[in-house]
């Protein structure tokens, strides 16, 4: 009977085990094998196309087969890729870049060893699949900026998430939205946009087998496209620029001064943004990063430069603004100022001076004397508080990421910075635009739309409207079609808030503007540039010291190394009556503004006003002194 | 006329089938083939095929149902002999599947001698008993451990650990029911603890594994341990009344391994839950039960024997292919008696059980 007891009790224990399993235990397995059977795959947006004023595409997507690799499936990786090696063509390129990519990669995610896949290879590849444990060919759509180097400082790009990304997100809890995203904005409209460009990844539960083949779908949320971005940039202007920079580095900002619209933004040389969304290989990298030309610094955006005699316009409304000078306050011009009871000498770019100089002329020959004397009397914290209304030393606040902010300088600054009270010479050269003053070209170019529009400020802006992707796009089900998104056509960007108006009197402005009307005159510091012009444009040259030039010593061109030559600056906006685009030009190591910058702005205004073609300018003889400024 | 002779004919046909004990394995091959046709995903090949095995051990049945006990008796040392030495033979020139050397071509077929072993050791064991059983001493048990532990050692070299337990059992069976004394057992449970890291030392690396994986599945949820762990959630996401027959996701998504043959009871157990469960024990309590009848209605020590050694194999089977699935005892080649997917464990059951027949009906006509 020992066995009867010994079945009980063995069937007893069996039992007991089923009680706990499908009774006590019970939900914990039901989710775990609910878990086993489901499967959340999301759906990936596809991101918003972003095109410029007039319709040309900047920003594209295209669909293409990758090559991809899942490290964790794989033991070792460099024989895998060998192998590869045999049916697909790896350069050493795309070796390179796939040790960066698993360098920075997230866990189990699989990245691409080659993308753009021909069909041929994709053939081949996919004949040989059961070989290669790990590898998969995955369809993807992929972006591309077709207009490559010229849309870069702008546009910027996408690359692949990385840790910091992700951390991003999570902080953000976008994470969510990213599942499966491989890709995020990383500089430029890309990144200051990418809410709007990504879209809502859709989620797909389906049913897998262990293996994790689809068995069915059971339910799916459609993915909402990313909108589309319209620019208020005009590409063709963008090139035109470009191609009168010629072999000059530098920038150039266009902003239509009525609404803070970005008509052009150039920062040469660019780059290729291409390079850089599956991850750039090294050796491009090292050329982008090595370059004297440091075409990855965004000079329009980052750079700053003293603003030199560009800032002479602004001084001339300070002293008018602030009752220091009027239009028939006149001076003697020796070729150069000192202060009282002092020997020091600040000189005049034109050593025997420029004899008696009223404001209009001060502006139209550049005198700098008219200026030392003026800053001297205005005092530095009047500048700086008269300037700033311009916007210098402050953020644009443009829609792109890592705007500087210059520098506009002030006694409290200097005590702060320095530790040193203001001395009164120092606030002498800053009325020239040298010393302490920093600028931005963006800067710039906003301080001079705002006197071209009167003293009325607009916040600087890249994107004109969203553009929203009709759902019918997006492959979706039909009967789990989420709530349509309430979508207004072609919602534009929040009007950017425009500062209260400077306030500056009507006579003050009409003078100033007069004046820089005249520089672009025969007898003006850039009548080369206007000579001809049938509309009525404004400017005023600038030139920004790379090195500085000891007392009594003459600065000679021909002497300095290239890279040692100063900036040269350009700003203008035309028409005078109703300015529709204010520009800067800066060409670094361009020397005198007259002479290389101004030219550029005549290119550029030449397009965008008559719709002309860039053509070689004619030379004439420039006012007084060819080399003047 | 005709029809008393058809009449005869078919009394005789049936005489010593056991009616009550048919029904009960009638009843488990039908779940046998209505589980299978589940795991497999409705292929009927599969079902087919099951029902071929059941007919085929169905006519063994019948055979060893009829066969007369001294018959039995006189048989058992020759399928012995034969038996261990086709064993040996495997051992030397036995064909290599899946790791394990288990198959011995002998030209016209291929045969599984540990199967034969299944039956051949118990019978072999009960033989020497009943020769013995005026003077039984405790050399006579130990001869007959020696009987048992030969195949045993030998299958396990296979290495086929399933079997081997089985056999193991069953020749246990027979040394407890032939009055092996508590004291001995208890030395031996002690000799065999004793022996643990020799057998450890014995065991193939896949099989340490499987009962390392034991006491912690979850160290190697993708490897090893994951045919427990996907049976353990079957059985358990099953519930109370089960998800339904032909609905269970764990076997149909691909998730349950060896559906139709050791982890049938997985399939059965989440489709059916646990009131399928309490069904399954109940039938092979009743079988169970209904063969310590016989056992204890049988005529002879030698029959006696047998009867109890086949009624607790078939016993350690369910048991041990239960405890398995449900995750309480290390993932062993046991398969669930009657209801798994095989024509040779079905054919050596049966055979079993024709047997245990055969003592119940033959007694009678003895008696009568």
């Amino acid at each position: 009977m020992f066995g009867v007891g010994l079945v009980l009790v063995m069937f007893s224990l069996l039992l007991i085990r089923f009680v706990y399993l499908q009774i006590i235990k019970h939900s914990h397995y039901e989710t775990l094998a609910e878990n086993n059977r489901i499967s959340i795959v999301p759906i990936v947006p596809s991101r918003g196309v972003i095109v410029d004023r007039n319709g040309e595409i900047l920003a594209r997507n295209y669909s293409g087969y990758t090559l991809e690799i899942t490290p964790s499936k794989v033991p070792d990786i460099e024989a895998l890729i060998s192998e590869l090696s045999l049916l697909v063509d790896i350069t050493a390129k795309d070796r390179k870049r796939f040790k960066k990519l698993l360098a920075e990669s997230r866990n189990f995610e699989s990245l691409p060893i080659r993308n753009r896949l021909s069909d041929e290879e994709v053939a081949r590849f996919a004949a040989q699949r059961y070989r290669f444990k790990g590898v998969d060919i995955k369809a993807r759509l992929f972006r591309e900026y077709p207009h490559r180097e010229l849309t870069s400082h702008f546009i910027g790009y996408i690359g692949r998430i990385n840790e910091q990304d992700m951390s991003l997100l999570e902080a953000n809890e976008d994470a969510t939205n990213y599942l499966g995203s491989d890709y995020i904005g990383k500089i430029g409209i890309e990144q200051s946009y990418e809410k709007i460009l990504h879209g809502t990844t859709g989620i797909q539960r389906v049913e897998v087998d262990s293996a994790g083949r689809e068995v069915r779908t059971i339910s799916s949320t459609a993915p909402v496209s990313g909108n589309g971005l319209t620019l208020t940039l005009d590409v063709k202007l963008q090139a035109v620029t470009e191609q009168a920079f010629g072999n000059y580095r530098g920038a150039m900002v266009a902003i239509d001064p009525s609404n803070g619209e970005i008509l052009a933004f150039v920062s040469k040389p660019g780059y290729d943004p291409n390079l850089f969304i599956d991850g750039i290989d090294e050796q491009s990298w090292d050329e982008l990063s090595n370059s004297p030309d440091v075409p990855l610094n965004n000079r329009a955006l980052r750079g700053q430069y003293p603003p030199g005699s560009t800032i002479k316009p602004f001084m001339a409304l300070a002293g008018l603004t602030l009752g220091k000078r009027n239009a028939s306050y006149t001076i003697k011009d020796p070729g150069y100022f000192s202060l009282p009871n002092t020997s020091h000498r600040y000189r005049d770019w034109k050593l025997d001076g420029h004899g008696s100089v009223d404001l209009f002329k001060s502006v139209v020959v550049s005198c700098d004397t008219y200026y030392y004397g003026l800053a001297n009397e205005l005092g530095i914290d009047n500048i700086y508080n008269f300037m700033s209304q311009f916007g210098f030393g402050k953020k644009t606040g443009i829609d792109l990421e890592g705007e500087v902010s210059g520098l506009l300088p002030s006694s409290e600054w200097k005590q702060r910075r320095h530790k040193q009270i203001w001395y009164p010479g120092d606030t002498i050269s800053v009325g020239i635009g040298q010393g302490y003053n920093l600028v931005t070209p963006l800067q710039l170019a906003a301080a001079t739309a705002t006197l071209a529009n009167n003293g009325i400020a607009h916040r600087p802006h890249l994107v004109k409207k969203i553009q929203p992707v009709p759902n019918a796009l997006s492959n979706t089900l039909p009967n789990t079609l989420p709530e349509a998104q309430p979508a207004p056509e072609n919602t534009p960007i929040s009007p950017p808030a425009s500062s209260p108006k400077i306030n500056l009197d009507t006579e003050h402005i009409a003078l100033v503007k007069r004046a820089m009307v005249a520089v672009t005159k025969p007898g003006g510091t850039a009548a080369g540039a206007g000579w001809g012009v049938p509309y009525v444009m404004a400017g005023k040259t600038g030139t920004a010291q790379v090195i500085n030039i000891k007392q009594g010593e003459k600065y000679d061109e021909k002497k300095i190394d290239e890279r040692h030559r100063d900036h040269a600056w350009f700003i203008a906006f035309a028409p005078v009556e109703q300015p529709k685009i204010a520009l800067v030009v800066l060409v670094e190591n361009g020397g005198h503004g007259s002479s290389t910058a101004a030219p550029i702005a005549r290119k550029v205004l030449d397009y965008f006003m008559l719709g002309k073609i860039p053509k070689p300018l004619p030379i004439i003889k420039e006012a007084e002194n060819a080399t003047g400024d | 006329m005709l029809q008393e002779i058809k009449h005869r004919l078919w009394q005789r046909m049936i005489v010593h089938i056991e009616p009550v004990l048919l029904s009960a394995l009638a009843l488990l091959m039908c779940i046998s083939l209505l589980v299978i046709y589940s795991a497999s995903g409705g292929n009927w090949d599969r079902v087919f095929g099951q029902g071929v095995n059941i007919l085929v051990a169905l006519v063994a049945l019948w055979v060893a149902a009829n066969l007369p006990l001294h018959y039995l008796m006189r048989i058992a040392v020759p399928i012995y002999i034969g038996g261990m030495l086709m064993l040996i033979g495997v051992a030397f020139f036995g064909e290599i599947n899946n790791g394990a050397r288990r198959w011995l071509n002998l030209g016209i077929v291929t045969i599984q001698p540990s199967e034969i072993m299944k039956i051949a050791v118990p019978l072999m064991m009960a033989w020497y008993f009943e020769k013995h059983e005026a003077t039984l001493k405790l050399r006579n048990y130990l001869v007959a451990t020696v009987l048992l532990l030969m195949p045993v050692l030998l299958i396990l070299r296979q290495p086929d650990l399933g079997t081997a337990i089985l056999i193991a059992a069953s020749g246990f069976f027979v040394l407890f029911l032939a009055g092996l004394s508590w004291r001995i057992i208890i030395a031996l449970g002690v000799a065999a603890l004793a022996s643990a890291p020799v057998l450890w030392s014995m065991l193939h690396n896949y099989q340490r594994q499987r009962i390392l994986m034991l006491f912690d599945p979850e160290q190697d949820a993708l490897g090893k341990g994951y045919h427990t762990i996907q049976a353990t959630i079957a059985v358990g996401s099953g519930g109370i009344l089960g998800k339904g027959y032909l609905n269970g996701t764990q076997s149909h998504l691909d998730f349950l391994p060896e559906r139709t043959t050791d982890f049938i009871f997985a399939v059965y157990s989440e489709e059916f839950g646990l009131l399928g469960n309490l069904i399954l024990l109940g039938l092979y309590l009743f079988v169970i039960a209904r063969g310590f009848m016989i056992t204890a209605n049988a005529s002879t020590y030698f029959t006696r024997l047998m009867a109890g050694s086949i009624t607790l194999t078939f016993f350690t089977y369910a048991f041990v292919n239960m405890g398995m699935v449900s995750g309480i005892l290390p993932v062993v080649g046991v398969p669930l008696p009657l209801v798994s997917y095989g024509g040779t464990s079905m054919v050596t059951l049966l055979l079993g059980f024709g047997m245990l027949m055969s003592i119940e009906t033959h007694k009678k006509l003895v008696q009568t």
